[in-house]
């Protein structure tokens, strides 16, 4: 009988851990040829972001099986850098996830992170590796540009001196500043400012802030607020303030969505906005009736409603083969961030499978022309892309608004 | 003063799970780690049962569809009951006798494997739980008054089902045969078994009340937050444990107040330092409370048996 007992244990812990196990990547097969090469992403797989990560990685496979690269087999293989425990991304599944396309000596590029922070822990392991990294999301302005950041950033993400990291998104120090003029013309007077104590949702609430001072906006407090169960202290304590403008910094696994949900029990009609973290349909879903006419964000470029020429092509392609009625914004920078790395990769000709070359050609784009329009690589890695525009919550998903002028 | 009125509600939830951890502990001196997660699992079996109820989202619903809720807080005690007691018998039984240290690791297994499950079960992303109660503020809406506090039918809601069932236990724990076997076991499980008490057969029932109280909370939960993850289990085990150490682990109402004193110093710390500063209050206050009282604030110092 025990015994029977410690089998049974066994095949459920078995079965469990097989669970555990689903979700991970995607290895890719091929037939031989010169030369067989590999990309590996490392986005969050679990947890609030999966909607979005997952309609990336589609996009990143799409614009594998669009590229044919003479004598070269790309092979594709998506990592998690958000573990179960947490629920979101993890810095030592970063980490571990970067020495392992390190040691893979077919790897050529990384293709991430989704998170700010997480690009914090990879960026460095990856620069001494000499590998090339393009990230379809990471929008913290301290990642590439001098000046916008903490004092020693971006210097100390790379040790060998050398720039090895190039994002396809326009960067928060813009983002932040397009959001708060925003408000402003949206009637904001006295803006109750919050962020997820993240390093990319305090950036952008730190920009939104300045920006709102220069505005002439009042400020009815700024406070940090980790993930929580609920927020009804919070909640109340904005309704004490006499805000009538709140502004979320963070992404959406950590819960703003039930933020917003308290901050409507107290505050039926405060108006409240939040940049790209939360311009997904996942916080929607989550927030339910919450999310109303006043739930406001902000994001690079433009939603899928409004994209035209090649970005219109694409979608349609893109909804066609995933059976998607319109994937999230995120979804045609994924496909960007992939063409960019396979363009490099089909330049370097012969010395496909050489990291110093791939990284050359990436970190060298100039007048690239892809879905996102034409664009190059600044010197920081940063795309001379600078659209942004605004969405507004109307029954279940993002409508466009308007789009943002960038004022420098 | 809402401070207050979110303090106590939320700790209404800390202090059901609470109690799970400290009748185990009470008994078998096991800290069982899987307990969280178990709570989790409850507000999924919620969940579900709501959604084949029909009751999948408040969308189009009218008024509280009280029988669906009666029904899913049942399935959800019944089946977090009944787990419990499963994983006790599978991965703790065996390993009473062994060094203190085997059952806790076991119990860490469980809860993965509990994670797992509610992984597989519910998918990696957060999912919305239907709000099907009433918005009903009864501050302004019974007695015309506009103020700051709100007390509101959800609030109501929680503590009239968390208080009758912590008044529940203590009436089971106190007046009733099994009451009294399970206080003999804790006092002395060998001397009771040879009183002729069925010490298997206790400590079953023992997991069985702690899997009910935490398929309560799960319902609490679900319609208070209308919000759950797979990942749930973890905080929320955590925050419960510390509130039966704060109390006195063992000791049931220890672990009710434990969770009520957490619950309110956690809403105060957020209104009057700032949300980042909250963990921080908690648990200053939990090491505060142990330097000074080790046993907790109702603990009585128990020799160590093993």
């Amino acid at each position: 009988m025990q015994k029977r007992w410690t089998t049974a244990a066994a095949v459920v812990s078995v079965l469990a851990l097989m669970v555990g196990a689903c979700g991970g990547g995607t290895g890719g097969g091929g037939a031989s040829s010169a030369k067989t090469i590999k990309i590996m992403s490392s986005l969050p797989m679990t947890g609030a972001s999966r909607t979005q990560t997952v309609e990336i990685v589609n996009s990143i496979q799409m614009a594998i099986a669009d590229t044919k690269i003479n004598n070269v087999t790309v092979n594709f293989e998506a990592l998690d850098d958000a573990t179960a425990a947490k629920g979101s991304w993890d810095a030592a599944q970063e980490a571990e996830n970067a020495r392992k396309a390190i040691n893979d000596k077919s790897v050529v590029a990384y293709i991430g992170t989704y998170n700010s922070g997480a690009a914090k822990v990879s960026i460095p392991l990856l620069n001494q590796a000499g590998l090339v990294m393009v990230s379809p999301a990471n929008t913290y302005p301290g990642l590439t540009k001098p000046g916008k950041g903490e004092a020693n950033e971006p210097n100390t993400y790379y040790p060998n001196g050398k720039r090895n990291y190039a994002r396809v998104v326009p960067a928060d120090d813009l983002q932040g500043a397009v959001g708060a003029v925003w408000a402003k013309d949206l009637g904001a007077k006295k803006v109750y400012i919050v962020h997820d104590t993240q390093l990319y949702g305090k950036g952008i609430a730190d920009v939104f802030r300045a920006k709102a001072k220069d505005l002439g906006l009042t400020e009815a407090g700024y406070e940090g607020a980790d993930k929580a169960d609920n927020y009804r202290a919070l909640a109340n304590k904005i309704k004490d303030s006499g805000a009538d403008f709140v502004y979320y910094g963070g992404i959406v696994d950590n819960n703003p969505a039930v933020l917003l949900k308290d901050i409507r029990a107290v505050l039926p009609t405060m108006k409240f906005m939040g940049p790209d973290g939360i311009n997904c349909s996942e916080f929607l879903k989550q927030a339910g009736p919450a999310a109303d006419a006043s739930v406001y964000s902000t994001f690079g470029g433009v939603p899928p409603e409004k994209y035209t020429g090649k970005a219109a092509d694409w979608l349609k392609a893109y909804n066609a083969k995933y059976n998607n009625n319109n994937p999230n914004p995120y979804a045609i920078y994924g496909y960007e961030a992939a063409k960019v790395v396979l363009a490099a990769i089909a330049a370097a000709g012969d010395k496909a499978d050489d990291r110093a070359t791939v990284l050359a050609n990436v970190m060298g784009t100039k007048n690239y022309d892809g879905v996102l329009g034409k664009w190059s690589f600044d010197a920081n890695g940063d795309t001379t892309l600078t659209q942004f525009s605004g969405s507004q919550a109307k029954s279940g998903s993002w409508a466009f608004v308007k789009e943002l002028a960038v004022q420098q | 003063m809402a401070a207050i009125v979110i303090g106590i509600t939320n700790g209404a939830f800390i202090a059901l799970i609470a109690l799970g951890y400290t009748l185990v502990y009470g008994i078998i001196e096991l800290i069982n780690f899987a307990h969280g997660d178990l709570f989790m699992l409850g507000t999924f079996v919620c969940l579900t049962t709501l959604t084949l109820l029909g009751f999948g989202t408040e969308v189009g619903v009218s008024g509280t569809p009280w029988w669906a809720l009666v029904i899913a807080i049942l399935a959800a005690m019944i089946f977090c009951g009944v787990l419990n007691m499963l994983a006790e018998r599978v991965a703790y039984r065996r390993l009473r006798r062994a060094p203190r240290l085997a059952p806790l690791i076991s119990a860490i297994g469980v809860s993965f494997i509990f994670v797992n499950i509610g992984l597989f079960w519910q998918g990696p992303t957060p999912r919305r739980f239907p709000d099907l109660l009433p918005q009903y503020d009864f501050v302004s809406q019974l007695f015309g008054l506009h103020t700051l506090v709100r007390f509101t039918f959800k609030d109501l809601f929680v503590l009239a089902l968390a208080i009758p069932l912590m008044l529940g236990l203590a009436w089971v724990i106190r007046s009733t045969r099994m009451g009294k076997a399970m206080r003999a076991v804790a006092q002395d499980s060998e001397m009771a078994l040879q009183m002729g008490i069925d010490v298997d057969r206790v400590i079953s029932f023992t997991f069985v009340l702690g899997g009910v109280l935490a398929g309560a909370a799960a319902l609490m939960y679900g319609l208070y937050n209308n919000n759950t993850v797979f990942t749930l289990g973890f905080a929320a085990g955590l925050k419960a444990f510390t509130a039966a150490v704060l109390g006195g682990i063992g000791n049931v109402t220890g672990a009710a107040l434990g969770g009520f004193v957490l619950g309110l110093l956690a809403s105060l710390t957020v209104t009057y330092a700032g949300g980042q500063w909250e963990n921080v209050g908690v648990f200053s206050l939990l090491v505060i409370i142990l330097v000074f009282k080790p046993t907790g604030l109702l603990g009585q110092a128990l020799g160590d048996r093993a």
